[in-house]
C-alpha cells in the first residue's frame, strides 16, 4: 500500500512537471480552479433568489448537500479522474507500457490525475460546505462533528469506486467510454440536490446500485436533523462507510478483471 | 542464480477473431503462438526473425508479461510473469522501435531520473548508473532537451538508456534500428554488444534488419506461423537454407538458356546468364566445365546467397 | 463550391464513424437531461412561472440543450488549437484555401451529423419520461434557420478563441476556461432566463446565448410574432457576422505572426 502511494506520488510529480512546461496553460488552469467561484453552486443561488426552497431545502441546506457532493466528486477527480483515458491508451497500444513497469496498473493510470493546479476545486467546495453548515442551523452534537470528516472520506471513496468501475468498463467497450460520464459526472451532479426530487427508479439506481446517495443525501439528513421524506431506515444515514467499502470492493474486482481480460485477449 | 533466464514451455496463445459486422459474426480462433518451447541462458544474445504476422511480437509480449499464455508456461528468472508481473517487470527492460517509453514533454534527464525512482534504485546507484549510460550513449547534450524535440536516433538512444537504468537481467528489443541512419544504427549495435559483453545482460532482439543479426547475434530464432522453424547460429541458418548458389556466366554471344544437369537458368540478359545450383547436386567446378563444353565462356563468377536472400527464401517456403 | 461540400461531407463521415460513441453520448445526455429536468420541476413546483417559463418549458429546455451540445462544438475548441500548437497549421496555411472557410465547412458537416444523431434521441427520452412542450407552427418554421445561425455563431466563437493559440502556444488552459464558460453561459446549468437581474439581460445578449438559449426559446414559442422573431434571428445573425468577420481579421494577424512551435 505504501509502495503504491509512493509510486503514485512519483508519477504525479512527473505529470506536474510536464504540465509546468506550459506556463500559460498552467496559470489559466490554476486560475480557473481557484478564482472562478463554483459556477454550479452559483446557479443554485440564482434559483433560490426566486423561490424560498427547492425540494423543501433552503439555500444553506442545499449548500450542505452541494458541498458534500462536490467535495467528494472533485477530490475523486483529483485522485483518479484521468483513468477514463485508459480506453484511449488501450486503443493506442500504450497500455502495454503500463504493464511493463513495476507497479500496479491502476496507480500508473490514475497518477496523472493528481494535479496540484486543480487543488482549488475541492477547496472551493469545502469552503461552500463550511459556510453552508454555519448558516443552515445545524443542531450540532458530537456525532455530527465526527460524521463530517467520515462523510467526506467515504463520499470520496464512493466516487473513486464509481470512476474505477467505469474505467474497467471502458476496457471492454472502448468506443462507448463516454457512457461512463453519465455515472461519474452525472452521479456527482445529482448528489448536489435533494434525492427526493427524483423519480423512484432513479433514486433506487443511485442508492442501491451506485451508492451515490450516501455521498451527500443521507449524511446531510442527519447533519441537518431532518426526517427522511422518503421514509428509508434511520441507519442509512450512518451507512456511508458500508457503501464505501462495498463499492470500492466491487470496483477493485472489476478493475482486476478488466486488466486480466486485457492480458488474455490483447485488446 | 542458475538456470535459464528465459524459459518457454509449450507456450500457446490463442486469439478469438471476429469477422464480419452485425450480430452474426464468425468467430475463429487464431493461434498466434502455436507451441513454442525454448530456453535462453544468461548472457545470450538472441536474434528473432520472422515474417510479419508470424507471432514474434506476441512472443515478446508473452515473455514480458504483457500477455498471458493460453497454454504452456513462461518463466523469467524463475518467476511467472502471469502471476508475478510486478516482480518480473523490475528485472526486464524493453525497447520498442515505434513507441517511446519516455515522457514526451519532459527533458530526457527528468525521464531518466523518474524511471530510476519508479524502479526504486538506491540513490548512489541511481546517479552512477545514469551517468554511465549517458556517457556510453553520448546523451550529455541531449539531457535538457524535451523528448518530443529529439530526432529518431536520439530518442532511440534515450529509450535504450531508459530500458537499462535499472540494470535488468534481460533486455527485449523490438525493431530498435528501424528508421535510423547508418551511423545511428552502428552506435546502437555497438552499445548493445558492449552491454551484453560487459554486463552480461541477456538480449533478445526482434528485427527485420539482417545486418543487426549478423553483427550481433550468436543465436537466431526464426518464427513463422507461431512456431520456431529454426533455432541455431547464423551459420546453421545459412547451411540449412542457403546451400543454393548462383553461377553467373558471360558467354561469347547471346544464346538460349543453357541446359545442364543439376542447374537451372533463372535469368538471362544478353550474353549473361544466371544459373542456380545446389552444392549437393553439382559442384561449381563441374558446372563450369559443363557449360564451357558446350558454349564459349568469356567470364564467370559464383554468387553466395546473402542472408536477405536466405530469409526471403525461408519466408517464401511457408504458405501465405 | 464542390470543395466545401467535400470537406463538409468528409467531416460528417468522420463524426459518424463510431456509433458506439454516439450511443454512449446519448446515455450521458439523457441522464443529465433528466437530472436538470427534475431540479427545475422541483423549482417550478406548484405551477409557478419564472422568467417567462413554466415547468413544462423548463423541462423541455433541459432536453433541448442537452441535444444541442455536440452540434455546437461540445466542451472544447476542437482540433484547431492543437494543430496550431504542434505547428501542423503551417501546412494548412500554405494551401491556397481560405483557412476559416475550410474549418467552417468542416464544422458544418460535423454539426449536421450531431444535430440529427444527438439532437433527437434526448428529446424522445425526455418525452417518454416527462411532459414536453412541442413547437408552434411559427416556431417550427423558424427553427431550422435559428439552428443554422446558432451553429454559425458557435463556430465563429470557437474559431476566434482557437486563434488565441497562436499567441498562447498551448491549448489546455484555454480549453478549460472555454468549457467552464460554455457550461455557465449556454444555459446548461440553468436556463439563462432564470438568471437574476442585470446578469440575465447581459447573458441573453452574449454569443453563448445565441447557440442554445435562443433556438430553445424559438422551439418553446417564446418569440412568436413577426417582430420578436425578426429581432431574435437578427441578433443571432449579427453575432454570427461579428464573430466570423472578427475571425477573418485575426486570421490575417495570425498568419503574419506564424510561429511554428514544436518539432
Amino acid at each position: 500500500m505504501a509502495e503504491a502511494l509512493r509510486l503514485y506520488l512519483v508519477l504525479a510529480r512527473a505529470e506536474y512537471r510536464s504540465a509546468a512546461q506550459h506556463r500559460a496553460s498552467f496559470a489559466l488552469l490554476a486560475l480557473t480552479s481557484t478564482l472562478l467561484v463554483a459556477l454550479d453552486f452559483v446557479v443554485i443561488a440564482f434559483l433560490l433568489q426566486r423561490i424560498p426552497r427547492l425540494g423543501g431545502f433552503s439555500l444553506a441546506e442545499l449548500g450542505v448537500l452541494y458541498g458534500l457532493a462536490s467535495t467528494a466528486e472533485r477530490l475523486a477527480d483529483l485522485m483518479v479522474g484521468d483513468i477514463e483515458k485508459v480506453g484511449v491508451q488501450v486503443k493506442a497500444g500504450t497500455f502495454d507500457l503500463v504493464l511493463l513497469r513495476p507497479g500496479p496498473a491502476l496507480v500508473q493510470v490514475a497518477a496523472p490525475s493528481c494535479r496540484p493546479q486543480m487543488l482549488g476545486r475541492p477547496l472551493q467546495a469545502l469552503v461552500i460546505l463550511g459556510i453552508s453548515l454555519s448558516q443552515a442551523g445545524v443542531p450540532w452534537s458530537w456525532d455530527r462533528v465526527a460524521l463530517l470528516p467520515a462523510t467526506v472520506a467515504c463520499g470520496t471513496l464512493i466516487m473513486v469506486a464509481v470512476w474505477v468501475a467505469g474505467a474497467a468498463f471502458t476496457f471492454v467497450a472502448v468506443d462507448a467510454r463516454e457512457s461512463m460520464n453519465a455515472f461519474t459526472y452525472g452521479g456527482g451532479v445529482l448528489a448536489q440536490y435533494p434525492l427526493s426530487i427524483y423519480a423512484s427508479w432513479f433514486r433506487h439506481l443511485f442508492t442501491f446500485v451506485l451508492p451515490v446517495a450516501f455521498v451527500s443525501w443521507f449524511p446531510a439528513l442527519h447533519l441537518l436533523g431532518r426526517p427522511d421524506p422518503l421514509g428509508l431506515p434511520e441507519w442509512f444515514r450512518f451507512a456511508a462507510p458500508v457503501a464505501a467499502d462495498a463499492s470500492t470492493t466491487v470496483a477493485a474486482v472489476a478493475w482486476r478483471a478488466a486488466v486480466r481480460r486485457y492480458r488474455s485477449t490483447g485488446s | 542464480m542458475t538456470g535459464p533466464i528465459l524459459l518457454l514451455d509449450a507456450v500457446e496463445k490463442h486469439f478469438t477473431v471476429r469477422r464480419g459486422k452485425g450480430w452474426h459474426r464468425e468467430r475463429t480462433v487464431v493461434k498466434a503462438v502455436d507451441g513454442i518451447s525454448l530456453e535462453v541462458e544468461r548472457g545470450a544474445f538472441v536474434g528473432c526473425l520472422g515474417p510479419n504476422g508470424a507471432g514474434k511480437s506476441t512472443t515478446v509480449k508473452l515473455c514480458t508479461g504483457i500477455l498471458v499464455p493460453s497454454a504452456g508456461s513462461v518463466r523469467v528468472a524463475g518467476l511467472d510473469p502471469t502471476r508475478q508481473r510486478i516482480e518480473v517487470a523490475g528485472r526486464i527492460g524493453a525497447v520498442f522501435g515505434q513507441r517511446t517509453t519516455l515522457w514526451w514533454d519532459l527533458p530526457l534527464r527528468d525521464s531518466l531520473d523518474l524511471l530510476a525512482r519508479v524502479y526504486r534504485l538506491p540513490a548512489d546507484r541511481h546517479r552512477r548508473r545514469i551517468d554511465q549510460l549517458v556517457e556510453l550513449l553520448d546523451l550529455g547534450p541531449l539531457l535538457p532537451v524535451p523528448v518530443r524535440q529529439l530526432s529518431l536516433g536520439q530518442r532511440m538512444r534515450g529509450d535504450l538508456a531508459a530500458a537499462l537504468v535499472h540494470e535488468p537481467e534481460i533486455l527485449h528489443l523490438d525493431e530498435p534500428t528501424v528508421g535510423l541512419d547508418v551511423v545511428s544504427k552502428q552506435r546502437v549495435r555497438e552499445f548493445l554488444a558492449r552491454e551484453n559483453a560487459e554486463h552480461g545482460t541477456t538480449v533478445v532482439l526482434t528485427t527485420h534488419d539482417l545486418t543487426d543479426i549478423q553483427r550481433l547475434c550468436r543465436r537466431v530464432l526464426v518464427i513463422d506461423h507461431g512456431k520456431v522453424v529454426h533455432d541455431g547460429s547464423i551459420d546453421d541458418l545459412m547451411r540449412r537454407f542457403g546451400d543454393e548458389r548462383t553461377l553467373v556466366v558471360d558467354l561469347d554471344e547471346p544464346a538460349a538458356p543453357i541446359q545442364v544437369a543439376g542447374a537451372r537458368v533463372v535469368r538471362v540478359d544478353g550474353p549473361r546468364q544466371w544459373l542456380r545450383f545446389r552444392s549437393a547436386d553439382v559442384s561449381a567446378a563441374q558446372l563450369v566445365a559443363a557449360v564451357a563444353a558446350t558454349h564459349g565462356l568469356r567470364d564467370l563468377s559464383v554468387e553466395e546467397p546473402d542472408v536477405d536472400e536466405v530469409v526471403r527464401r525461408l519466408y517464401g517456403t511457408s504458405d501465405r | 463550391m464542390g470543395l466545401w461540400l467535400a470537406v463538409a461531407r468528409h467531416s460528417f463521415r468522420r463524426a459518424s464513424a463510431y456509433p458506439a460513441a454516439v450511443v454512449a453520448g446519448l446515455l450521458t445526455n439523457t441522464v443529465f437531461g433528466c437530472v436538470r429536468a427534475w431540479v427545475l420541476l422541483a423549482a417550478f413546483a406548484g405551477g409557478a412561472r419564472m422568467g417567462g417559463y413554466d415547468a413544462t418549458d423548463a423541462v423541455t429546455f433541459s432536453f433541448l440543450t442537452q441535444g444541442l451540445i455536440m452540434a455546437t462544438g461540445g466542451w472544447n475548441l476542437g482540433e484547431l488549437p492543437e494543430r496550431i500548437r504542434t505547428g501542423d497549421i503551417a501546412v494548412d496555411l500554405h494551401r491556397p484555401v481560405d483557412l476559416q472557410a475550410w474549418w467552417l465547412a468542416a464544422d458544418l458537416g460535423r454539426s449536421a451529423f450531431h444535430l440529427v444523431a444527438r439532437g433527437v434521441v434526448p428529446l424522445l427520452a425526455g418525452a417518454a419520461l416527462f411532459d414536453l412542450r412541442w413547437p408552434t407552427r411559427a416556431g417550427a418554421i423558424a427553427l431550422p434557420l435559428s439552428l443554422a445561425l446558432a451553429v454559425l455563431v458557435s463556430f465563429g466563437l470557437r474559431y476566434l478563441l482557437s486563434l488565441a493559440c497562436f499567441w498562447l502556444l498551448d491549448e489546455r488552459g484555454l480549453n478549460a476556461v472555454y468549457g467552464l464558460l460554455n457550461l455557465f453561459l449556454n444555459g446548461l446549468l440553468l436556463p439563462l432566463v432564470l438568471f437574476p437581474g442585470w446578469l440575465r439581460a447581459v447573458a441573453l445578449h452574449l454569443p453563448w446565448a445565441m447557440t442554445m438559449q435562443v433556438p430553445a426559446d424559438v422551439w418553446l414559442g417564446k418569440h412568436d410574432g413577426a417582430v420578436p422573431m425578426a429581432r431574435t434571428l437578427g441578433l443571432q445573425a449579427l453575432w454570427a457576422a461579428i464573430l466570423l468577420l472578427g475571425g477573418r481579421a485575426v486570421t490575417r494577424l495570425a498568419v503574419r505572426k506564424v510561429v511554428v512551435h514544436g518539432g
